[in-house]
């Protein structure tokens, strides 16, 4: 059974990757846009499924680590002239600093599920409204990056076309997929998970769980921050009312929630079926005079899949595919 | 008897108002089982907590070896060699039987090679090697007890706790139960520290029995000894007129 189930799934595998590896050079700019707002929704989402899905830790304020990434970044770039890549480095360690106070905040007053959540929410809000009034990148106006016009793609400068920021999250997503799989297999995988299902027994088993709860929410934090320094240099704008918004914390984690959360695929589906639909929901709603229509099809889509298959479409599609338990 | 691995020396614990464990003292010699027992509510959980480092103690000591464990924290605990099972069995649902004994198997090292190798030694012991790869949220409760038993034990602990991991099985798995225990302390050395309700299964295993009532010792000796001790019969029946 095994290996027949691997076989298969290192064949589905296979074949999905190279579709995305050569789906730029088949599509118009329209839709390579469309599949550049879905690697962003998957990469992010599966961020935020490492301590979810992994260590179990709630987090509905996962825009403010996109956010930091993004503003640090941007604000070296526009004011000192700091190359996009080390900005994005200052930016992942902003975020990954951010994470690990509000973790060690939370952890050592033992606030924990819902009381963290809600925690996450605060620290994101918070700094949603210190962005408003922070007038250095911009306050409530925003901030903008200079456009420049390019014969050609420059990855050092992270100008150029969307195709170049399809490849580069397309890569991204890879890694951080290779890397949840490495770590469930590793110890800090299975003290993870143990966490996740019974603090009390995991740490009776010698389980030091503060710190396996720090380095969940710092790894997590670090890489969604990354994301969001490209985010920044591709969209060229910056506003704190839509980088740090709540909404954009629930649509991080709305598509692990439909594809799957604490799956290693789940994510990647949940974005791409919630991104194609969406569009065509957005689509649909400006040709037929529907405004809104996305945020109702999102709406209905998780009442759905709560109702229907609460644990997600991976694990389903899995079973129906019959793939072997690497297709976690 | 030979030198005691665990040693408690005047603890005491209180809640609010409630003198939950009242200046207790005994010592667990090496290699020995000894049984803790008492009605509800006379401390046996919450010396099992102090022990394991889910309490502090107000007062007293309680020593591991020559070292104090006493407020220790419970993973802390657990690396100076102390396994405890839970009352309410409480395994990880949603991972499968051997994932849940590898946590366990993982206090003595990172690689997961020797993890899985130890584990099913483990499981091969407490009869769970064909459940390997079952969820543990699918067990039936005689396995979900064996299956807490197996994870404590994967620690490599000197000293085991097992909190009435016998209540709720038949006579025939209560027997194979002990067995298994007799033999464990037998073959690997362990000492064992257990509260138990069911009285065929303390009497068996137990080398010696310690009674608490409303947080007091009242008695201890051996299984005998005890079992015709007036105060005993007192509180677990009450006075005859």
């Amino acid at each position: 059974m095994r290996i027949p189930g691997g076989g298969r799934t290192a064949l589905a595998l296979a074949l999905l990757a190279a579709a995305l590896l050569v789906l730029p050079f088949f599509v118009g700019n329209y839709v390579l846009s469309v599949l550049v707002v879905f690697l962003f929704a998957a990469y992010l989402g599966q961020c935020w499924n490492i301590m979810m899905g992994f260590a179990g830790l709630l987090s509905l304020g996962h825009a403010l680590y996109a956010g930091l990434g993004a503003y640090v970044s941007a604000a070296l770039y526009v004011r000192f002239g700091v190359p996009p890549w080390f900005g994005l480095i200052a930016g992942v360690a902003v975020a990954a600093v951010a994470g690990a106070g509000i973790a060690a905040l939370s952890f050592r007053f033992g606030v924990t599920g819902v009381y963290f959540a809600l925690l996450t929410i605060a620290f994101d809000e918070f700094t949603r409204i210190l962005f408003d009034h922070f007038d250095w990148v911009g306050g409530s106006a925003g901030l903008f990056l200079p456009v420049k016009t390019l014969t050609h793609s420059d990855v050092w400068q992270l100008r150029g076309s969307p195709a170049m920021f399809y490849y580069l999250l397309l890569a991204l997503s890879a890694a951080v997929l290779v890397l949840s799989r490495t770590l469930l297999d590793r110890r800090i995988g299975y003290y993870w998970l143990a966490i996740r299902e019974d603090q009390a027994a995991a740490q009776s088993l010698g389980i030091d769980v503060f710190r396996y709860k720090m380095a969940a929410v710092i790894l997590s934090a670090a890489l969604t921050a990354v994301a969001g320094a490209l985010q920044a240099f591709y969209d060229n704008n910056l506003y704190p009312d839509t980088i740090f918004t709540t909404a954009r914390s629930v649509e991080i984690i709305t598509g692990p929630v439909i594809g799957g959360v604490g799956t290693l695929f789940g994510p990647i589906v949940g974005a791409f079926v919630l991104t194609t639909l969406g569009e065509a929901m957005t689509v649909a709603g400006s040709y037929f005079g529907v405004p809104g229509l996305k945020q109702w099809f999102y709406g209905a889509a998780l009442v759905i899949i709560v109702l229907l298959q609460p644990s997600g479409l991976w694990p389903w599609i899995r079973r129906s595919l019959r793939l072997g338990e690497d297709a976690r | 008897m030979s030198a005691p691995l665990l040693t408690l020396e005047r603890v005491s614990k209180r809640f609010r108002g409630l003198l939950a464990v009242d200046d207790v003292s005994f010592a667990v010699p090496e290699g020995g089982i000894v049984g803790l027992i008492g009605p509800n509510g006379a401390g046996k959980t919450t010396i099992f907590n102090l022990i394991a480092g889910v309490y502090r103690p107000d007062s007293g000591r309680i020593l591991l070896g020559a070292a104090e464990v006493g407020g220790m924290r419970p993973d802390a605990a657990c690396h100076a060699g102390i396994g405890r099972t839970f009352q309410l069995v409480r395994p990880f649902g949603a991972l499968s039987v051997l994932q849940n004994v590898m946590v366990g198997a993982f206090r003595s090292g990172a690689a997961p090679v020797a993890a899985e190798r130890a584990a099913r030694e483990v499981m091969e012991r407490l009869g769970l090697a064909e459940k390997a790869d079952a969820p543990a949220q699918s067990l039936t409760l005689p396995e979900r007890k064996r299956l807490e038993v197996a994870r404590a034990l994967a620690t490599a602990p000197r000293l085991l706790l097992l909190d009435e991991v016998m209540a709720g099985l038949r006579p025939v798995e209560i027997d194979a139960m002990v067995g298994t225990f007799t033999d464990l302390a037998r073959d690997m050395g362990l000492t064992i520290l257990l509260t138990e309700h069911v009285m065929r299964a303390v009497m068996a295993l137990s080398h010696h029995i310690i009674v608490l009532h409303h947080g007091q010792k009242i008695c201890e000796g051996t299984p005998a000894e005890v079992a015709r001790d007036a105060k005993v019969i007192e509180c677990y029946l009450g006075t005859g007129t």
